[in-house]
C-alpha cells in the first residue's frame, strides 16, 4: 500500500504547474488587496490624524471589521459582489485595513510636536508638511502596519478559493476535502513561506534608515503593483455574456485556447473553479461555463451542453482497462465487464451522478438501482476462485463504475472482488495497474491519450477529433507498451463540454458553440 | 517695525492673551518674559500666525500679516524653537536649507550663504553632511538658528531658544550670541522666562502676567521705576546682580581707563577684581553705583 504512496515532492513537481499559478495567483490577490487597502488606509489614517474626533468611529468600524470571520466575510460578499475576485479582494482588503489606517494614525500623531512646528513656522504648506516631514518621519511605523496586513492577507487570501478567486487555498481546501495530505501541504507550505518571505522583505525595507525610507517610500507603491500584477485579471471584451472557466480549462489546447483558434469565440471570460461554477451559472453570475459533460449539477442546475460542432474537445469514453496477465488469470472477466457495455449513454451517466454528487445516494446503491433496471443485476454467488482488484479513480462516477463491475463480477462469476478505490489523479491508478496492485479501472479515451500515451502534436491532432481513431489508438498503443486492453466503451463521453442555462440557451436559440459565436457577434 | 494693536487670544473662556499693545523699533531686541501660562508664547506665535489671533491687528513693515498668506509670510520671518525642532530625517545641511528651498534659491546661493552662516556660528562645514542626532545640544541651537537666518529675515522669533540648555553652554551662547554681527541687524522678539537673559539680552522687556503686559520699558527702567509691587517682587530674587547686570559705565558718569561707557558695571567689575592693583578703581565704582541706585530711587 504504502509504496503508492507519492511523496510531497513527488505531487508539487507533478503539479508544479499548478503550484506556481496558485503562487502566483496569491501573490497577485495579496498585493491587489494590499495595495488597494495602502491606497483606502493610508488616507484615511492621515484624516484622522488631522480630525482626531473622527479616529475613534473609524478606527472602531475597522476594528469590527477585523473580527468578522473570514468565512462569514466572504460569505457576506458573494451577494453583494458575486464570486470571483472582486469579493475576495474587497474582503482581503477590509481585513487589511485596520493595522495600515492604525499605524498610519499613530505614526503621523506620534512625529515630534516641535518638528511639525518648525516645519509650519519655515513656511511649509500642508503637503508640504505631510510628504516632506510627517510622512517620512512616520513611515517605519506605517511600514510596521502594512508588514502586519500583508502577513493576515497572504493567510486570509487561501480563503480565497472558496469563491473562485484562486490561489493556495485550492490545494489546501482541496486537499482537506480528497483527505490528501500531501495536497494540503502543497498549498499550506508555500503559502507559510510566502508570509515568512514578506514579512522578512518589509523588515528590510523598514529597517533602512531615514534617506533611503524617503526613496523606499515611493518604490513601495511600484513594487506592490508589479507583484499585483500576477494576478491574472481576465480581460473583458465587454460581450453580452459572461463565461466561467476552470484555471486549467483556461490553458489548456483542448480548452479556451482551441475556443478562440478554432471557433473565434470572443466572451467575457472569468476563472473560477469547479466547485463553486454550476451554482455560480445558475445564479445568472456567469451564462457560460466550462463543465463535464456528465456531471451530476448539470441536471441539478438545469443546464444544457452546448454542441461541439468543430469537435474541439478531444472524446472522453469510458471503458474498462485490463492488464493481459489479469485477463487471462481470470478468463471469465472480460465478457463480465462487457456486460456494461453501450448501457450507458451521457444522460444516464449525468442522472446517476446528480443522484451521487447531489441527492447523495451512496455509489453502491445508484449501482445497484441502475443494474436492477436494467435487468442485469443478479445476487452474490459468494466464489471462492480468486479476487479482481478493481481500482477506481477519486470521483463519485468512478465509484458508481467501480461498484456495478464489482456486483457483475460477484453475480457473474466465482471470483470475489477487492476495491481499491479513491486512487487520486490518472498516474497512482494506472501505476497501481501496470505494478500488479489493481487487476482493472474504468478510464476515459482522452485521458489514456493525453496523460498516458503523450503522443506527438500530430498524432493527437489526426486522432483527437474521432471517437473511434482515439479509441484503437489507445488500444493499440496500450497493447503495446504495457500489455493492458481497453475492453469495450461503456457509451457515455465524460469530456469537457461548454454549457449554459437551459432556459437562456433556448431563448436565445444557442444549440452549439457556432451558434454561441454567432450570437455573440450580432452587435 | 512691529505694531501689535489690542491683541487678544481666546480659548474657550480662558484669556491666554488679553488686549494686549506694543511696538518694537527696527534692530531692537524685544523680550517678552514671565512665567508659564502668562500668555508670551501665545504673542509670540500670533506673530506669525502659528496661532490666529481671536481680536486685534499686527503689522510688520506697516503690513496687516492677517491679509498675508501664512506661509509666505513665514519665510520672511526666521523662527527659532527651544526644542530646535530640526527634521531629524534631514542632514543639516538639508535642514538649513529648508527655506531656501521653498523660496527656490539656485544651489550655489545657497551654498554660498551656508557656508558663511557656519563660519559665523563657529559650526564646522563637516557637519553638513551629519543628521541632527549626532550634534550636541548646543550645536543643535546654534543649526537651529542658521536655519532662522540663512535666508536672511528682517524679523526673528525665539521661543525660549536657550531653555534646553545647561548653564555653562548657556551662557557661551549668549556670549556668541550677543556678539553676532547677523543679529544687529534683525529685529528680534524673544520669549524667555529666565530673568537674568531677559535682562542680559534685552533691549527692551515686556513683563507679562495672566494674558497682559504689566510693564515694558528697558531693562533699568523696569529694575528702578518698577510699575507696581508684581514687578519689583518678579525681579527681587535677582535684584543685585541684575543692577549690576543693567547699569552701564556711562549710567553712573565713572570714567575707568580701559573700559568705554556701554560697558555694564557687572562686566567692569568682574575684571577689575581679579586686578588687586585697581582697588581703589573698584572702590570708586561701588559708590557711583550706590549713589546712581539712591538718586534713581529718589526721582
Amino acid at each position: 500500500m504504502n509504496e503508492q504512496q507519492q511523496t510531497l515532492w513527488d505531487f508539487m513537481r507533478q503539479q508544479s504547474d499548478k503550484l506556481a499559478t496558485q503562487t502566483l495567483e496569491h501573490i497577485g490577490l495579496t498585493f491587489i488587496s494590499l495595495f488597494l487597502a495602502v491606497l483606502v488606509g493610508l488616507p484615511l489614517g492621515i484624516l484622522i490624524a488631522r480630525k482626531r474626533k473622527l479616529s475613534g468611529s473609524v478606527l472602531g468600524i475597522a476594528g469590527v471589521l477585523q473580527t468578522i470571520p473570514s468565512i462569514a466575510l466572504l460569505g457576506f460578499m458573494i451577494p453583494l459582489l458575486g464570486i470571483g475576485p472582486k469579493p475576495a479582494i474587497v474582503a482581503l482588503l477590509l481585513y487589511a485595513l485596520l493595522p495600515i489606517i492604525r499605524n498610519t494614525y499613530t505614526g503621523i500623531t506620534g512625529v515630534d510636536a516641535s518638528v511639525k512646528e518648525a516645519a509650519t513656522a519655515m513656511g511649509m504648506s500642508k503637503l508640504q508638511i505631510l510628504f516632506k516631514v510627517e510622512l517620512p518621519l512616520a513611515m517605519p511605523v506605517i511600514l510596521a502596519g502594512i508588514r502586519t496586513a500583508t502577513v493576515i492577507t497572504v493567510g486570509v487570501a487561501t480563503l480565497a478559493s472558496y469563491i473562485a478567486a484562486g490561489g493556495l487555498g485550492e490545494f489546501i481546501f482541496g486537499g482537506i476535502s480528497l483527505n490528501n495530505t500531501n495536497m494540503i501541504l502543497a498549498g499550506a507550505i508555500p503559502a507559510a513561506l510566502l508570509a515568512i518571505i514578506f514579512d522578512f522583505l518589509l523588515s528590510l525595507v523598514q529597517k533602512l534608515n531615514f534617506k533611503k525610507v524617503k526613496r523606499a517610500a515611493y518604490a513601495l507603491p511600484v513594487i506592490i503593483v508589479l507583484l499585483a500584477c500576477f494576478y491574472f485579471i481576465p480581460s473583458a471584451y465587454g460581450s453580452k455574456l459572461t463565461a466561467g472557466f476552470t484555471p486549467e480549462f483556461m490553458g489548456r489546447q483542448d480548452g479556451n485556447l482551441g475556443l478562440q483558434s478554432k471557433y473565434h469565440l470572443k466572451i467575457h471570460t472569468i476563472v473560477i473553479s469547479d466547485a463553486v461554477m454550476y451554482k455560480a451559472a445558475f445564479e445568472k453570475q456567469l451564462d457560460v461555463i466550462s463543465g463535464y459533460s456528465t456531471d451530476g449539477r448539470l441536471k441539478a442546475y438545469n443546464l444544457v451542453v452546448l454542441k461541439d460542432d468543430k469537435n474541439i474537445f478531444p472524446p472522453y469514453f469510458a471503458a474498462p482497462i485490463v492488464r493481459e496477465d489479469a485477463l487471462k488469470k481470470f478468463p471469465g472477466l472480460e465478457k463480465t465487464l462487457n456486460l456494461l457495455s453501450g448501457k450507458i449513454n451521457d444522460t444516464v451517466m449525468t442522472e446517476l451522478n446528480y443522484r451521487t454528487d447531489y441527492l447523495h445516494e451512496s455509489p453502491e446503491k445508484v449501482a445497484k438501482d441502475f443494474l436492477v433496471s436494467k435487468n442485469l443485476w443478479r445476487p452474490e454467488r459468494g466464489g471462492t476462485d480468486g479476487i479482481v482488484r478493481i481500482g477506481s479513480k477519486i470521483f463519485g462516477e468512478q465509484y458508481i463504475l467501480a461498484n456495478m463491475y464489482s456486483m457483475l463480477i460477484k453475480g457473474y462469476t466465482d471470483y470475489d472482488v477487492a476495491t481499491k478505490t479513491g486512487l487520486g489523479g490518472t498516474k497512482i491508478c494506472f501505476d497501481a495497474l501496470t505494478n500488479n496492485q489493481i487487476d482493472f479501472y474504468p478510464e476515459y479515451t482522452g485521458t489514456g491519450l493525453l496523460v498516458i500515451l503523450q503522443p506527438s502534436q500530430q498524432i493527437i491532432n489526426s486522432v483527437e477529433g474521432s471517437k473511434e481513431k482515439t479509441y484503437n489508438y489507445d488500444k493499440q498503443e496500450f497493447e503495446k507498451r504495457y500489455q493492458v486492453k481497453w475492453l469495450m466503451p461503456i457509451g457515455f463521453n465524460n469530456a469537457y463540454a461548454l454549457m449554459m442555462r437551459q432556459k437562456q440557451a433556448t431563448a436565445l436559440n444557442v444549440k452549439s458553440i457556432t451558434d454561441l459565436k454567432n450570437y455573440l457577434d450580432k452587435k | 517695525m512691529i505694531k501689535v494693536e489690542h491683541l487678544s487670544k481666546h480659548f474657550g473662556n480662558v484669556k491666554a492673551v488679553d488686549d494686549i499693545s506694543f511696538n518694537v523699533n527696527e534692530h531692537e531686541n524685544l523680550i517678552l518674559l514671565g512665567t508659564s501660562g502668562c500668555g508670551k508664547t501665545t504673542t509670540l506665535k500670533m506673530l506669525n500666525r502659528l496661532i490666529e489671533p481671536t481680536h486685534g491687528k499686527i503689522y510688520i513693515n506697516n503690513k496687516n500679516i492677517l491679509e498675508q498668506q501664512p506661509e509666505i509670510l513665514r519665510r520672511g520671518i526666521g523662527y527659532v524653537l527651544q526644542n530646535n525642532g530640526l527634521f531629524p530625517h534631514y542632514t543639516v545641511g538639508e535642514n538649513i536649507a529648508i527655506v531656501p528651498q521653498l523660496l527656490k534659491w539656485d544651489k550655489k546661493q545657497t551654498e554660498h550663504r551656508m557656508s558663511e552662516l557656519l563660519e559665523k556660528l563657529h559650526l564646522s562645514k563637516d557637519y553638513l553632511n551629519v543628521y541632527p542626532n549626532k550634534l550636541s545640544g548646543g550645536q543643535q541651537q546654534r543649526v537651529g538658528l542658521a536655519r532662522a537666518l540663512v535666508a536672511d529675515p528682517p524679523v526673528l522669533l525665539m521661543d525660549e531658544p536657550f531653555g534646553a540648555l545647561d548653564n555653562v553652554t548657556k551662557a557661551k551662547i549668549h556670549a556668541e550670541f550677543k556678539a553676532l554681527d547677523e543679529l544687529k541687524k534683525k529685529t528680534i522678539i524673544m520669549v524667555t522666562h529666565d530673568v537674568q537673559e531677559a535682562f542680559e539680552l534685552g533691549d527692551r522687556i515686556c513683563l507679562m502676567d495672566a494674558g497682559k503686559i504689566v510693564q515694558q520699558g528697558t531693562p533699568a527702567e523696569l529694575l528702578f521705576k518698577p510699575k507696581n509691587k508684581f514687578v519689583s517682587d518678579f525681579l527681587q530674587e535677582q535684584r543685585l546682580q541684575l543692577e549690576f547686570r543693567s547699569v552701564l559705565l556711562g549710567d553712573i558718569k565713572q570714567e575707568i581707563s580701559g573700559f568705554d561707557e556701554n560697558e555694564t558695571v557687572w562686566s567692569v567689575m568682574e575684571k577689575l577684581k581679579s586686578n588687586g592693583d585697581r582697588s581703589a578703581e573698584f572702590e570708586r565704582l561701588m559708590s557711583a553705583f550706590y549713589q546712581y541706585k539712591q538718586h534713581q530711587a529718589h526721582e
